[in-house]
């Protein structure tokens, strides 16, 4: 599944950004504007522009109209045709995203979700971030899978889809909330197609696990990493030495070369 | 007599000083004091202490001190606080006897309860 950057000139190219948190001005980073300019710098560098980018999710830290200012101020400079996002938990805070939905979420349904098709791929961005229930992880709740289950229904089952959402839609670590309570309904929905792809967020470092006719891979934050599964106190900011931040940032760049079952996922960080 | 007495008045004195910060105490407040305070403390992803007693009328104030923010939502909304930045705080007074389970609505694992009598 790994390749190097410029390996693959395919039929689609595309990127995913996650975790910009913008506003975030701790130890772990003070200056998440800076290394979100060199993944969109990055970004512009690929051999391959790619046709549209993905976001998935806490473009900002607090929720912030400033925050959102900044983040949709610098993506202006990401050479591409169009980005799509889905929220985070930390771009719904207080106002049950409503700021985020009407800023970002143009023409998604319910709280943000949506589908669209591109070069025969279907894509469909989830929420699981809103209505979190007590002890539980992230969630899709019924209305969505509703949704979900029609959305799909009428494709072919050889067509790829793409699903993507902030929290990885695999039990990645209970422990620390990084999974999703009503993911498995989800993924029921597409036990019949050939080739799925799961594009996630939410835990600052890259991670794959392939189950089935599944992808899951989770992309690397622009702003600050996170520790390993339970190899902290906390799952909280993760202080680096300074020359280690951006061996630890990076942006993920997927492409699809038609008759091939999968997707090619390539992570490459800011340094 | 008189120098019982005033050793008496000393020991009163003593004792009511001792009284009066005793229920400044965390988790030592008595019924019916109004002006009982405890805080909890938000620290790595988990509310400090997770089980907490307190008397009625007792305020009960958070202090989130992580990097990221956190909030204190009641599981039944008796009480729910805003985003809780680095620093911020939240405080809430319990009136009513009863069991108050509460989370975090951005990191709901993070779960706790206090309970007041």
């Amino acid at each position: 599944m790994q390749h190097n950057v410029g390996d693959f000139k395919g039929d689609l190219s595309f990127v995913q950004i996650s975790d910009s948190h913008i506003g975030f001005n701790k130890a772990a980073n003070p200056d998440v504007t800076a290394t979100l300019r060199e993944a969109i710098a990055k970004v512009n560098a690929l051999p391959t522009p790619p046709s549209f980018v993905l976001h998935t999710g806490d473009l900002t830290h607090l929720s912030k109209t400033e925050e959102f200012d900044t983040l949709a101020e610098s993506l202006k400079s990401l050479k591409t045709e169009r980005i799509f996002y889905v929220p985070g938990e930390h771009d719904v805070l207080d106002d049950n995203g409503e700021m985020f939905r009407e800023r970002f979420g143009k023409g998604a349904m319910g709280d943000g979700w949506q589908s669209f098709d591109h070069n025969g791929i279907h894509f469909v961005g989830l929420v699981n971030v809103m209505n979190l229930k007590a002890g539980g992880l992230g969630s899709l709740g019924s209305e969505q899978l509703e949704w979900l289950e029609k959305d799909v229904s009428a494709l072919k089952s050889s067509t790829p889809v793409v699903l993507f959402a902030h929290i990885p839609l695999w039990a990645v670590y209970p422990q620390w909330g990084w999974g999703t309570d009503d993911s498995e309904q989800a993924l029921s929905y597409l036990k019949r197609f050939g080739s799925v792809t799961v594009l996630n967020g939410h835990i600052h470092q890259t991670m794959q696990k392939v189950e089935g006719n599944v992808t899951f891979h989770t992309a690397c934050s622009t702003a600050f990493p996170q520790p390993q599964p339970g190899q902290a106190d906390s799952p909280g900011p993760m202080k680096v030495p300074d020359d280690k931040l951006r061996q630890l940032l990076g942006i993920t760049d997927v492409n699809f070369v038609r008759g091939t079952h999968s997707l090619a996922i390539v992570d490459s960080t800011l340094a | 007599m008189k120098k019982a007495r005033w050793i008496l008045g000393v020991v009163l004195t003593v004792l009511a000083a001792f009284a009066s910060v005793a229920v400044t105490q965390p988790g030592a407040a008595k019924a019916g004091d109004q002006s009982a305070s405890v805080e909890v403390k938000i620290d790595n992803f988990s509310f400090g202490p997770a089980s907490l007693t307190v008397a009625a009328g007792t305020t009960v104030t958070w202090t989130n001190n992580d990097d990221v923010p956190h909030t204190v939502v009641s599981d039944d909304k008796v009480f729910k606080s805003k985003a809780l930045d680095t620093d911020d705080k939240f405080s809430y007074t319990f009136t009513k006897p009863g069991t108050y389970n509460y989370f975090c609505s951005v990191h709901p694992k993070m779960t706790a309860k206090v309970v007041v009598r």
